[in-house]
C-alpha cells in the first residue's frame, strides 16, 4: 500500500539530497527498506549500517514499520562536542 | 537540569547563575572550543548542525543518567549550531555537586555521551579550501565507522 511520509535529512545526507526535507510516497514496509530506496534514488554514500533512523522525533529500530503520515529522519554518524 | 541547542554564542557567565545552590561545594565546567587543527589538517572554521528536538531529548536523557550515576545536584549543557570561528565555544557543560569528585566525573560522562549519542553534526572547513563532515567518510581511514574521539 502506498504511504506518504515526511523525510528529513541532516548533514552529509542533506547535502547529497540537496534539500532538508520532502514528502515521499512509498510502499516500503520498514524504515530500512525506505532508506535503501532513497539511497538508490539519490546516491547516498553512507550504508544503512552507519545511519540511524528516527521516527516522529524518537530513535527507532531499522525494522520499524513505516506508517502513512510518519516523519522519518535519517541520521548520519554524529559528531558533536 | 537542562540540555539546550542554541544558534547564538554561548555565554558561560549567563549560565552559571542557573547552577547556584548553597549545598554545592563544587562546580566543574567543561568548554569545547573550535580547534585550529584536526588529523594534521589546518581547520579554518566549523559548521554545526543539529536535529534539535531529538538532540534536546537525548541530551536530557544523558543529564538524567548523570544524575542517577553520580551524586550531583544539577547539570546544564548547551551546544551551538551554525557557523563557528576558531576559538569559539561549541559546547559548555556545568555540573554542581556536594563534593568535587562527582562533578568532575559527571562532566566527563556528559561530554563523552553527548559526542557519541546526540544528533549533532560537524563540518570542518580546512585552510586548503576543502571540507569534510566528521565521521561520515566512506573511503579512507574513517570509512570503517566513527573515528576516535577528537574533541
Amino acid at each position: 500500500m502506498n504511504k506518504t511520509v515526511r523525510v528529513s535529512y541532516f548533514a552529509i545526507l542533506r547535502e547529497q539530497r540537496g534539500l532538508a526535507n520532502e514528502q515521499v510516497s512509498t510502499t516500503a514496509s520498514s524504515a530500512a527498506v525506505l532508506y535503501e530506496e532513497l539511497r538508490a534514488r539519490h546516491g547516498f554514500t553512507l550504508p544503512g549500517s552507519r545511519v540511524r533512523v528516527a521516527i516522529n522525533d524518537e530513535f527507532q529500530a531499522w525494522d520499524s514499520p513505516v506508517r502513512d503520515g510518519d516523519s522519518l529522519s535519517f541520521l548520519p554518524p554524529v559528531a558533536g562536542g | 537540569m537542562v540540555f539546550r541547542i542554541t544558534d547564538s554564542p554561548i555565554d558561560p557567565a549567563a549560565l552559571l547563575p542557573g547552577l547556584s545552590d548553597t549545598r554545592a561545594g563544587a562546580c566543574a565546567t567543561f568548554e569545547g572550543r573550535v580547534r585550529a587543527q584536526n588529523d594534521g589538517k589546518g581547520v579554518s572554521s566549523l559548521d554545526y548542525e543539529a536535529y534539535a528536538p531529538l538532540a534536546e531529548k537525548e541530551g536530557d536523557r544523558i543529564l538524567s543518567e548523570a544524575r542517577d550515576k553520580f551524586h550531583i545536584l544539577d547539570a546544564v549543557c548547551v551546544h551551538r549550531t551554525g557557523s563557528l570561528k576558531l576559538g569559539d565555544l561549541a559546547v559548555w557543560i556545568g555540573v554542581i555537586s556536594e563534593h568535587r569528585g562527582a562533578a568532575f566525573e559527571a562532566c566527563r560522562y556528559i561530554i563523552d555521551e553527548s559526542k557519541a549519542r546526540v544528533p549533532i553534526w560537524k563540518k570542518e572547513h580546512y585552510a586548503d579550501g576543502s571540507t569534510e563532515w566528521i565521521n561520515c567518510a566512506t573511503r579512507g581511514p574513517g570509512a570503517g565507522g566513527p573515528s576516535p574521539a577528537n574533541g
